[in-house]
């Protein structure tokens, strides 16, 4: 192949790809000639695959054969609220198995949602020499049998972050797996672990890992444990108490005290479950310097919360339960002006009266005195077309909105009109939103705004929503940028669907579940779209023993270049043209 | 109330919502057959039976599936005593009782499989698929007192308010409800 005299050699190339990081310019890249694929392939080390079964094994490997990082995600976002039956899929052990074998020298493995087993954690052990990084995030599937062959083969292990994952503590013994020699630990999050880890080991540890800059307990790690944890890692950036509770005792009090402050790089905190409020003071010296506060768990209504969050004026990120309520938010705003993302928890999510004063005031608060605020999720009881207003013109930045009023279907409880216009505002005002959840009593008129407005929207989810299809055309009509879609209870059926059956294939996926879709419609989106996966899930039996028309249970419909996958439970069909070929 | 609810449901693993009719017999055997994996969360009870379009609920925000939305991780460890949650369960015909840990379990389905591994009562498997002949009968006492068939309401409206549990023979039940039936009998008597 003749090469212009003035191309730069593949070397050169080569160094500047490796100044490009993101995703999406790697991909533009590749896409500029077939030389600079193939450089780019070839000098790619960092994978995200938002969706496991959007590609193979094979396939990323072939195209890729020299990364270094992959991330892979696999149960679609609904299954954290359990419409995912189990055994549905995303295991990890194809992938870890072929990675095995193709990159040696493999450094991080990301993954969330997916089932990992035993076995598959014994392979990272045993096959990647210079393994650095295991991030496990909502998985299952996994002992800390495997949590043990880590420990013990890793040598250059620097971070194991088993975030929100279902694990089988079947012994805390695993910890001293980590050789006496092992002193390269950077990062540790085992909060989601049931039983209690060798306190021992773990002090040991950590005081002989002078890298280590977070550190996140679980609930059976005693509070009067932590001074000492403290103590042997003074550089902590991050911390996750465990039980944040013990025997009102002065020295432990004081001992806790000093503990914290001596941390002087410490700026984000989490943990503090069974939090006793007495013991909040303790962590008040250095308040000052956090950015990140996680109360989320601290199932206790008190003034030391409250206080605690005013006195953090450099807070950026703020988790907590509703019960701050709206006096606490309104404390918030006038404290925390450098905020960005806040997070309200329900306390007694299926009580069915409100036990607390906490209402859409609160919210608008916190939009008027945080004026970097771009991240909302708040669970309420009740909202209102005008607070929803308030807080679109107050905070056009808004990136990612999520609210969750309670009662489905509650209207604005002072009109009694749906939040349509509510909603409204928050598309059209904020330009740059992402994200967006809705909740409350909604019509078709809510998605022709967002269909209008919400041209940077990426993912939107829908929950008891819309009159008809019409709601759902809106949104596949109009959302330029939609990668994912949610949607669940509403009464969106097959002509929306197959008349936007070409934006799937733009998008990463497409949940339905409790909507009004046939299964006539799903085959006959499978016969259109080859490169759709359309997968049917149905617990009561397989849909093709019903009516054509009969709705299904629910629906994901993602794209790929892999074909249907062949790892199906017994409740999903896929729609492809053997399938409908079988059926009729 | 408490009375009421051993009567029929204490033989009848019907599909339903509390407050609708009851009915003996469901006309649907496939609804029956999906009864624990619904409530468990693997299925949404309310829509099934619906052509769409349809969306008038007379359940509570209780009732419903994966709603609020809230991370089934973050459910499981909000809770405020210790994340063990342990009961008796008792089997009749067994020599002694266990006990077992309702944290530990995601859902109905789970519950059974636990159950069916304590007792070796292969029964339980056997009520997800046929509940109509199933040997074995779980139901549980309450916070109030009341004795309630396992399955009714959501998970975790089931974890917070199960004191201790009971797999009680079918042919058992049987017994109680005529033995109701029959104490009725007498008050209309002697009204």
């Amino acid at each position: 192949m003749k090469k212009a005299a003035y191309s730069f050699p593949e070397e050169v190339l080569e160094h500047v790809f490796s100044f490009i990081i993101s995703d999406k310019d790697r991909s533009s890249i590749s896409l500029v000639c077939k030389s600079w694929y193939e450089i780019e392939r070839w000098c790619r080390r960092k994978v995200f695959v938002g969706n496991c079964y959007a590609v193979s094994p094979p396939i990323l490997i072939k195209r890729f054969p020299e990364l270094r990082s992959v991330t892979l995600k696999g149960k679609p976002h609904f299954a954290d609220f359990n419409l995912v039956p189990e055994g549905w899929g995303g295991f990890a052990c194809p992938w870890i198995r072929a990675m095995a074998g193709a990159y040696p020298w493999l450094e991080e493995i990301r993954l969330k949602r997916m089932v990992v087993s035993d076995e598959s954690l014994e392979i990272i052990a045993k096959s990647f020499r210079n393994f650095k990084v295991l991030v496990l995030s909502s998985c299952e599937g996994f002992t800390t049998e495997g949590l043990a062959a880590i420990a013990a083969n890793c040598r250059n292990l620097r971070e194991l972050d088993l975030r929100e994952s279902e694990v089988e503590d079947l012994s805390g013994r695993w910890l001293s797996d980590f050789p006496d020699s092992y002193t390269s630990l950077e990062s540790l999050n085992i909060s989601c672990l049931g039983n209690e880890v060798n306190l021992l080991a773990l002090e040991r540890l950590v005081s002989r890992c002078p890298n280590l800059k977070t550190l996140r307990l679980n609930r059976a790690v005693p509070l009067d444990r932590l001074p000492n944890l403290l103590r042997g890692a003074p550089q902590l950036a991050e911390l996750g108490t465990g039980a944040y509770t013990s025997e009102m005792r002065p020295d432990v009090f004081s001992n806790l005290a000093e503990a914290f402050a001596g941390c002087k790089q410490l700026k984000t905190l989490s943990g503090f479950w069974d939090v006793l409020p007495s013991y909040l003071p303790a962590v008040y010296p250095i308040c000052s310097q956090l950015i990140s506060l996680n109360l989320s768990y601290a199932t206790v209504q008190s003034p030391e919360l409250i206080k605690l969050v005013s006195l953090c004026e450099k807070l950026q990120k703020l988790w907590v339960l509703d019960y701050i309520e709206d006096d606490g938010l309104e404390v918030l705003a006038a404290s925390c002006k450098d905020l960005r993302e806040l997070r309200v928890f329900p306390s007694d999510p299926f009580g069915l009266e409100p036990n607390v004063a906490l209402t859409e005031q609160g919210l608008v608060s916190v939009s008027e005195g945080c004026p970097k605020l771009q991240s909302v999720l708040y669970f309420c009881r009740q909202m209102s077309n005008a607070a929803l207003n308030t807080i679109a013109r107050n905070r056009p930045n808004l990136t990612r909105f999520r609210l969750c009023i309670i009662e489905p279907r509650s209207p604005d409880y002072l009109t009694l009109q749906p939040l349509d216009d509510g909603f409204g505002a928050i598309v059209e005002h904020c330009k740059d939103l992402r994200r967006l959840s809705l909740s409350g009593l909604l019509t078709d008129r809510v998605f022709e705004y967002i269909g209008t407005y919400g041209k940077k929207l990426e993912m939107l989810s829908v929950a008891f929503a819309g009159d008809s299809d019409l709601g759902l055309h809106h949104v596949l009509s109009g959302c330029d940028n939609l990668r994912k879609l949610e949607i669940r209870d509403c009464p969106f059926g097959d002509k929306a669907l197959l008349a936007n059956a070409a934006k799937l294939e733009t998008m990463r996926s497409l949940w339905m579940s409790s909507c009004s879709v046939s299964f006539g419609a799903c085959k006959v989106l499978g016969q259109k779209m080859p490169r759709l996966n359309v997968e049917v899930m149905d617990e009561s039996g397989p849909p093709d023993s019903r009516p054509e028309s009969s709705p299904v249970e629910k629906l994901y419909v993602y794209r790929t270049v892999a074909g249907p996958r062949l790892d199906m439970p017994g409740f999903v069909w896929t729609m492809d043209d053997d399938s409908a070929l079988r059926i009729s | 109330m408490a009375r009421e609810s051993l009567g029929f449901e204490i033989t009848e693993l019907r599909l339903g919502l509390p407050g609708e009719p009851k009915s003996l017999v469901s006309t649907n055997k496939n609804e029956k057959k999906r009864m624990f994996s619904e409530i468990d969360g693997n299925g949404d009870n309310e829509k099934k039976s619906n052509t769409g379009g349809n969306l008038k609920t007379t359940e509570s925000k209780a009732q419903v599936v994966g709603w609020p939305p809230v991370c089934s991780y973050r459910k499981k460890n909000s809770m405020n005593e210790a994340t063990k949650m342990y009961v008796k369960v008792s089997m009749d015909g067994a020599p002694f009782l266990r006990k077992i840990d309702l944290g530990m379990h995601k859902g109905y389905s789970e519950l059974a499989l636990a159950l069916e591994k304590l007792f070796g009562c292969y029964g339980m498997g056997e009520a997800l698929k046929d509940p109509e002949n199933c040997e074995h009968v779980p139901i549980y006492e309450d916070k109030e007192g009341d004795w309630m068939l396992v399955g009714d309401v959501p998970w975790e409206m089931f974890m917070e308010s199960c004191k201790r549990l009971r797999i009680m023979k079918r042919s058992d039940a049987w017994q109680i409800e005529r033995t109701y039936i029959e104490i009725d009998e007498i008050k209309e008597k002697n009204v």
